[in-house]
Order: structure tokens, then C-alpha cells, then sequence
């Protein structure tokens, strides 16, 4: 296999791990005009609840649904309790209060369970898949990644595209004044759009962990690198997560691997000011959305 | 059937409303008249449950409605006409008046509803998947009226819905106010500047003028009192 | 506002005067601290180097106070900046050991302000999360720089810098002492000349800025100029803050500059109000003494090794949650409304305090 076909295989399956994550932040940023700092250190939690499952009952994917369900209690309560506070006020607070969240949660989960770095197992197999005697650079684990990711955000297109609680919420995003006055219980679809997201978030971790390894900080660059795919796509296009996810992996992938890897993050700085100095408000602009 | 008792609504020091109290009838049409800035939007604010008063009560079917979340209130069927129409512009036609249908929780009715919303305004029908902004005006007003009919309201506030109209629409906006609440047995609470066009289609009318009541009379009556309309209502 | 028809001589004077006021209560209230700090010396000198270490961290908070308070722009990226000053400090003294300090830290200023121009005009078409997303990528890829290019700043290990020793008049003086002494001076700089700034023309122009860009801008508002102005001016602070931080932690390392650096310079501005100079002081206090205060507390309770290592993140980050619950102004905003109240009760007891009541 080339070394291109290589880094930009690796690149695609990490991009997708991105992707998953920059969706989280968008989703959270349509409902809420929030940035979700705390996403990463999220994520690492419900991670760190599914190795605790999976420890108790032998049974990875049982782990799996339980990292998912965490995630979307996490988020759910995370809104209800405290992010609704600041929802209204000067957006810096809302950033503060889920800068905080990270350190707390990145505090507590080694208090429950250690700080020591510990090893995630990948429901399928990590090495390289044997297509009739040549080796592709992407295992079957791989594989998993990009569909589950792939998966998920289709589930999610249907569900806001196809379905009336889809339709209240993308309501309760854009115009939350108005759906008001249709009736729309624009606070609950909030708590349930924090839910779906974190959920989302939660598959990102449950992804990386294999090939990461878990312990209290492994989100931190994966929340940038999703943060960064989130803004290059733009905040309010799903989409935009997808393709900004995407291009970061790849970005990040060729750059480590024809650079030097201490090189990655100032790549990914560059790309994204280039991106943002040419289209300031990321590559999927919508019209300017009034919000009532 | 809609009581407002001394209602005062205040905004950061500007008194919008001032012991204002209204009662209107159930069925029928009350306009609500003024010059700018008389607090017309606001006392339909204060209905719907977007502002709330400072002192004073709202009560509908002697349900005290001060105080409650606007979701709420659409749910006691009472929907507010924002000024413009208030549309969400992303959504379609359709969704913006599926939209509206959403609180009741009966998927059986909607469809139902739907036609009926479509047959009365059949711009909206040839519209249905088209993005809410790319209507004009008139689309936008039949729109907004016809999601009040998909939340099967009593009572709709209608906040200038002539606001921006050419006079045909106006009239023709008018006309399917008044039938769709002689066919319904609607009531309705309708804003207008454009007094001629409200007094034509009221049964009863109040004249508002700087938060405060000025009169309160039959309609009929209140278009003969031309000392009234020269001051407040420009002819 | 200032009325239209006031003469130009009478706005002049009205500002010499102004700035005649703080620069004297500036130098009074540093001659203050010096004073304390030296009598502090004496019992607890770790306590007074803490304190030059707040005096360098309210520099940078000032600047980013006004940048993100005043002008809206939010950065999360100010630490980068300070590693900017504190580099062009390190690579100053490696070529002219014997420079002076004042003429280093104004160079490393002068750096730092060029950088941030760059980082500034790309900057000043980003809004919102776009600005925060950029600015969160400086601070995570610029240190990475530095690591790349080992061969001229150090690698990981980073540039040391000569320590900074009290001259032979000052011998007497210890060295946290005379660090916090020398920090104070372009500290009481910093703060006048912001001080001054916040009431000019500029100052209005950077809130105008943040209030109604469109409004502003058909005011007659050059909005991008306005904007790459306060990034600029923030920046010089931050370089200032960099360069001090150099000379008193004697190394200028990519580790000294991370993520968390940016992040607690924004925490300290919103806990001490944003846009409030007096509440960069206060935040300023508060991140560099709160990982000690929550300490002593850990040690005063008898906690399993597991918690109590990690007890200080964790109270950090309730404090900072808490923070916005309770005070979504901050500190001096708390201080504010808590001036209002008190003076609306002795009001009310004269008048019949017919209040319009809070419109939110």
C-alpha cells in the first residue's frame, strides 16, 4: 500500500471520530447557542462508565449501550441543571461554566477510578484487513468506526428531517420565541437536544479509546480537533461536521505523516485560519438566521 | 370569556399599559385601535404570556392566564398572530403549519387539519415544500393565520395582520378573518393601525392611546364618533 | 455621553486631569503595595512571589478584559501571546545577556505587539465561536513551534533565562521581593494607561464596536481598525505579562504556556467582571491563590492520596461553575449591584419608590 493510500485511510477513520464529536458541539450550538467545552471531558466520562460495565459483565457492547445512555443522561442533566442558567446571559459565562464542567469531570472520574492510563478494548480487530492477500490499511475496526459514525448521523438526519419531535426541535433551535407560541415546550426539546448530542459525543469516545488508550485527559486534543472541524464546517451545519471532521483527519493525518507529527496542531491552526479568513463563518454558511 | 383587569406593563421605565381593562366577548371580532406606540402589541403580548404585567390579572374562561408560560396558554386555545406573521423562514410551509399541530399529540387529526388550512388559502397549497421565507407578504399572513387554525385556537390575537399589505390583500385578509370566524365560532382579539379596515369587520372595538382605555364601544358606534377617529385614528 | 459641543481645549484638559488623577493613584497605591510586600517578606516570601505572579497575570488579564470585555472579542488564545513575549525575552538575552530589563521587556512588547497585528487582522472577521475556535487553535499549535523548531527555541526543555537579581543598591532585597517589585511597575503602567484609554474616544469606540457593529460602523466607526486596535493593545499586555513571567520562572518552555494558561486568564476576567479593570485584579488573585487556598483545604481533611490529588481541579472547576450561577457579573459586577441595592434602600426609605420593576 502506498503511504499516501495509508495516511489518508488512517486519516478518513479518524476523521469520522472527529466528525462525531464536531456534530456533538453543533448540535448543542443549534439548540443552545452554546459551545460545549465540556464535550471531550464528557465523553471521556461515559467512556470510563462503559470499561466499568464492560469489567462487571464481560460484554463489550452492553458496555457500548451503556457508555450511550450515559452520555445521554450526562447531557440531558448538564442542561437541565446548569447550562440552562447561562443560556440567556453574555456567552462568555456559558463558556466558563462548561470550562469548569471539563475540570470537574476530568477531576472526578480519576477519583472514582485512577488516573492511571488504562487499555479500551475495540470490538473488532485493530489490524489491518487481509482483502485476498493484500493488506488494506484499514482494519476492521476501522471499518466499525466509520460506519457506527456514518450510522448515527443518518438516524439523526431522518429523526429531524422525517419525524415531528425533529421538526419541534429544529423549531426550538431556530425559533425558539415563536415555537413557543405554537405550543412547543421549547424548554425539554433543549434538554433532549443536549442528550442526543453528548450521545453522539459519547460514540467519539467510545472510538478513540481503543487506539488512545483512556485516561482523565486523552479528549483534551480530540476536543480541539472537534472543536476546530466543528468551526471549519460551520457551527450550525451538521453537515459541515461531517465534512469538517473529515478534513481535519486527513488534514492532521498527512501532515503527521509528511511533516513530523509535532507539526499537527500548528497544520490544523493554519488550515483553520485559512479556511476562516476566506469564509468567516465556516464552509456550510446558511443565511443569516434571525433568531426570534 | 377574556377578562383584563387593570393590567400595567412596564419596560425598563416606559409604562406600556396602565390599568387597562377589557372584557371581551366570546364569538365575534373586538378590534383594538390606536395610534403607535399605544400598547396594542403589547397588551397581546401580555395575553399570550410573553410579557408579563406588573399588576393586574388576564383571566380566559376564568382561568387566570397571568403568570403562565406562553406554551401554556396555546394549550388553554388561545394562539398568537405576531406582528409579520412571525414564520420560521428555515421551515416549510408545511412544517411551519404541522408545527403548530404538534401540542395536541393526535397525528390522526392533523392530516385533517392540514386540508382544511390548505383549501381555505390555496397559495399556501401550491407552496406547501417551499422554505417559509421565500413567501411574500400576504403568504406569510396566511400562513401565520393558518397555523392558529391548525392549533384548533378560540381565540387568536391577530397583531396587525395588514401590517405591509397591498389593499387587496388587506381586504381579502379582512374578509377570511370575518368568515372563518362566523363559520368557527371563533373569537378574536384583532390589532390593527389600519382602523377603517378593522371597524369594517368588528363587532365591538376599543380605543387604546398611550397604555391607557380611552373608549370602549360597538364597533358601528365607535366608526360614527368622528371626534374620536380624527384624534386617535387619523380620518 | 460627552456632549457635542464641547471645545477641544476643554476635552483635552478634562483628560490631562483624569490622567494627572490616576497616574497619582496608581503611583500611590503601588508605593502602597511595594511597602506591604516588603513588610510580607519577612513572614512569608512564598506568598510574595505568588503575588509578582499576580501582578504579571492582572497585566495580561487587563488586556484581555478589555480586548474581550470591552471590545466582545472573545480569545482564547492570550496565553499563546504571553509565550510570544516570554520567547522574545529568552532569545533577547541569549544574544544580549546584559541588556536591561526595561528595555527587554518593552522589545519583547514590541514582538509580541507584531504578532499580535498578525493575529489580530486575521482575527478581525471572526466573530463569535468562529474567533474563540481560532484563537483555541493558537493556543494549542503555537507552543507546537517552538517544539519543531528546537535548534532555535529550545525544544521542549525550552530557553532559560538569567535570573533577575536586584542590583547592588537593592542588595538587601530578595529576589521574590524584587520580583514583585519590578513586576508592579509596568503593572501601575498597564493599569493607568488602560485606565486612561477606557475613557477616550477609543474605549467608546471598542464598546460601540461590541454593542452595534452596523450601528457603529454608519457612525463612522472604522469597525476592523477598531478591532485590530484592541487585539493589539491586549496583545501588548499579554507580551508584557510573557516577558515578566520569563524573567521570574528564569525559562521560557513550550509547558509553561498551555491550554490552561488561556483558559485561566479568560476565567480571571469573567470572575472579576468582564470589562472591569479593578476585576482583573481580583481575578488575577483568585487563579493564582485558588489551587492553594483548595489545597490547604485537602490537607486539613484526611483524604485518600486518589482525591485529594485531584481535589484542587475539581474545586476549581466547581468555583468556576458556581461563578456563573451565582455571579453571572463577576465580582465586581456582585460588588456593583450590591452598591445599587444599598443605595436603592436608603433611596426607597425617602421617596415612594414606585419601581418600574426589572424588565428581564
Amino acid at each position: 500500500m502506498s503511504y499516501f493510500i495509508v495516511l489518508t485511510l488512517t486519516g478518513i477513520s479518524a476523521g469520522m471520530i472527529y466528525a462525531a464529536l464536531a456534530l456533538a458541539l453543533v448540535l448543542i450550538w443549534r439548540a443552545t447557542r452554546v459551545v460545549n467545552f465540556a464535550q471531550g471531558a464528557m465523553a471521556m466520562t461515559t467512556t470510563y462508565v462503559a470499561l466499568a460495565v464492560i469489567e462487571a459483565t464481560g460484554s463489550y457492547w452492553i458496555g457500548f449501550v451503556a457508555a450511550l445512555a450515559a452520555g445521554f443522561a450526562l447531557g440531558a442533566v448538564s442542561e437541565r441543571l446548569l447550562v440552562r442558567w447561562v443560556e440567556k446571559g453574555p456567552p462568555l459565562n456559558a463558556v466558563i461554566l462548561t470550562l469548569g464542567l471539563l475540570l470537574v469531570l476530568e477531576a472526578i472520574v480519576p477519583m472514582v477510578w485512577g488516573a492511571q492510563i488504562r487499555s479500551f478494548p475495540a470490538p473488532f480487530s485493530i489490524s489491518a484487513t487481509d482483502v485476498g492477500g493484500t493488506f488494506v490499511a484499514l482494519s476492521p475496526f476501522n471499518l466499525f468506526t466509520i460506519a457506527a459514525v456514518l450510522l448515527v448521523m443518518l438516524a439523526l438526519l431522518v429523526f429531524f428531517r422525517f419525524t415531528g419531535l425533529g421538526l419541534s426541535m429544529r423549531a426550538a433551535a431556530f425559533a425558539p420565541s415563536t415555537a413557543r407560541l405554537l405550543g412547543i415546550r421549547v424548554g425539554r426539546l433543549l434538554t433532549l437536544g443536549w442528550g442526543l448530542a453528548t450521545t453522539a459525543g459519547a460514540l467519539a469516545g467510545l472510538l478513540v479509546a481503543p487506539a488512545l488508550l483512556l485516561y482523565p485527559n486523552n479528549m483534551d486534543a480530540v476536543l480541539v480537533y472537534g472543536f476546530t472541524a466543528a468551526v471549519l464546517g460551520g457551527l450550525d451545519s451538521p453537515v459541515g461536521a461531517l465534512v469538517g471532521g473529515l478534513s481535519m483527519g486527513l488534514a492532521l493525518s498527512y501532515i503527521g505523516g509528511y511533516m513530523g507529527g509535532d507539526l499537527e496542531t500548528v497544520g490544523a491552526l493554519a488550515i483553520l485560519i485559512g479556511v476562516l479568513m476566506i469564509r468567516p463563518h465556516g464552509l456550510f454558511v446558511r443565511m443569516a438566521e434571525r433568531r426570534v | 370569556m377574556l377578562e383584563i383587569e387593570g393590567v400595567t406593563v412596564a419596560y425598563g421605565g416606559v409604562t406600556a399599559l396602565d390599568g387597562v381593562s377589557i372584557s371581551v366577548p366570546a364569538h365575534g371580532i373586538t378590534a383594538v385601535l390606536g395610534p403607535n406606540g399605544a400598547g396594542k402589541s403589547t397588551l397581546l403580548s401580555s395575553i399570550a404570556g410573553l410579557v408579563r404585567p406588573l399588576r393586574g390579572r388576564i383571566s380566559y374562561r376564568d382561568r387566570v392566564l397571568t403568570g403562565m408560560a406562553p406554551e401554556d396558554i396555546v394549550r388553554l386555545g388561545i394562539s398568537l398572530v405576531p406582528e409579520g406573521g412571525g414564520v420560521i423562514g428555515e421551515l416549510t410551509v408545511e412544517e411551519n403549519l404541522r408545527l403548530a399541530h404538534m401540542w395536541r399529540r393526535d397525528p390522526s387529526d392533523r392530516g385533517k387539519a392540514l386540508d382544511e388550512v390548505m383549501a381555505l388559502f390555496p397559495p399556501l397549497a401550491s407552496r406547501r415544500s417551499m422554505p417559509a421565507h421565500s413567501l411574500s407578504g400576504g403568504e406569510r399572513q396566511m400562513l401565520a393565520i393558518g397555523r392558529a387554525l391548525m392549533s384548533r385556537a378560540d381565540l387568536l390575537l391577530l397583531d396587525e395582520p395588514s401590517l405591509g399589505l397591498a389593499p387587496k390583500l388587506v381586504t381579502l385578509i379582512m374578509r377570511t378573518v370575518r368568515e372563518l370566524c362566523a363559520k368557527r365560532g371563533l373569537s378574536v382579539l384583532l390589532v390593527e393601525q389600519n382602523a377603517r379596515s378593522a371597524l369594517a369587520i368588528a363587532d365591538d372595538a376599543v380605543l387604546l392611546s398611550s397604555g391607557r382605555v380611552i373608549a370602549s364601544r360597538r364597533a358601528g358606534e365607535l366608526a360614527q364618533e368622528e371626534e374620536l377617529r380624527r384624534a386617535y385614528l387619523g380620518y | 455621553m460627552t456632549s457635542p459641543v464641547s471645545t477641544l481645549g476643554g476635552r483635552v484638559s478634562w483628560l490631562r486631569l483624569t490622567l494627572l488623577r490616576n497616574a497619582v493613584l496608581g503611583i500611590v497605591l503601588a508605593l502602597v503595595a511595594a511597602l506591604g510586600l516588603w513588610a510580607l517578606d519577612s513572614i512569608n516570601p512564598f506568598a510574595v512571589y505568588q503575588l509578582s505572579t499576580v501582578t504579571y497575570i492582572a497585566i495580561a488579564a487587563a488586556g484581555l478584559t478589555i480586548l474581550t470585555g470591552l471590545n466582545g472579542q472573545l480569545s482564547l488564545g492570550h496565553g499563546a501571546l504571553m509565550a510570544v513575549g516570554a520567547y522574545a525575552t529568552a532569545l533577547l538575552l541569549k544574544r544580549y545577556a546584559d541588556l536591561n530589563p526595561a528595555v527587554v521587556i518593552a522589545a519583547s512588547m514590541v514582538f509580541t505587539v507584531g504578532a499580535s497585528l498578525i493575529v489580530g487582522v486575521a482575527a478581525a472577521r471572526l466573530r463569535g465561536p468562529y474567533l474563540a475556535g481560532a484563537t483555541l487553535a493558537l493556543a494549542v499549535g503555537l507552543p507546537g513551534v517552538a517544539v519543531r523548531f528546537s535548534d532555535v527555541f529550545g525544544g521542549d526543555a525550552g530557553t532559560p533565562v538569567p535570573a533577575l537579581t536586584p542590583p547592588d543598591a537593592f542588595s538587601s532585597v530578595t529576589q521574590e521581593l524584587w520580583f514583585a517589585w519590578v513586576g508592579l511597575v509596568p503593572a501601575v503602567i498597564t493599569f493607568v494607561v488602560l485606565a486612561n484609554l477606557v475613557r477616550t474616544r477609543y474605549g467608546r469606540d471598542f464598546r460601540a464596536v461590541r454593542e452595534d457593529e452596523i450601528a457603529s460602523s454608519l457612525y463612522g466607526i472604522r469597525v476592523a481598525r477598531t478591532q485590530i486596535l484592541a487585539f493589539v493593545l491586549s496583545g501588548a499586555c499579554a507580551g508584557v505579562a510573557g516577558s515578566l513571567m520569563a524573567y521570574t520562572s528564569n525559562l521560557a518552555a513550550p509547558g509553561s504556556f498551555p491550554l490552561t494558561l488561556s483558559l485561566s486568564l479568560l476565567a480571571a476576567i469573567v470572575i472579576g467582571g468582564l470589562g472591569s479593570l479593578p476585576g482583573a485584579i481580583w481575578g488575577a488573585f483568585i487563579i493564582v491563590f485558588a489551587p492553594d487556598w483548595i489545597s490547604s483545604l485537602n490537607d486539613s481533611l484526611n483524604l485518600p492520596a486518589r482525591v485529594s490529588d485531584e481535589l484542587p481541579l475539581a474545586l476549581f472547576g466547581a468555583v468556576f461553575v458556581i461563578a456563573m450561577l451565582v455571579f453571572p457579573h463577576g465580582i465586581q459586577g456582585g460588588l456593583t449591584r450590591l452598591w445599587r441595592w444599598r443605595a436603592r434602600l436608603r433611596a426607597s426609605g425617602s421617596s415612594r419608590g414606585a419601581a418600574a420593576g426589572d424588565p428581564t
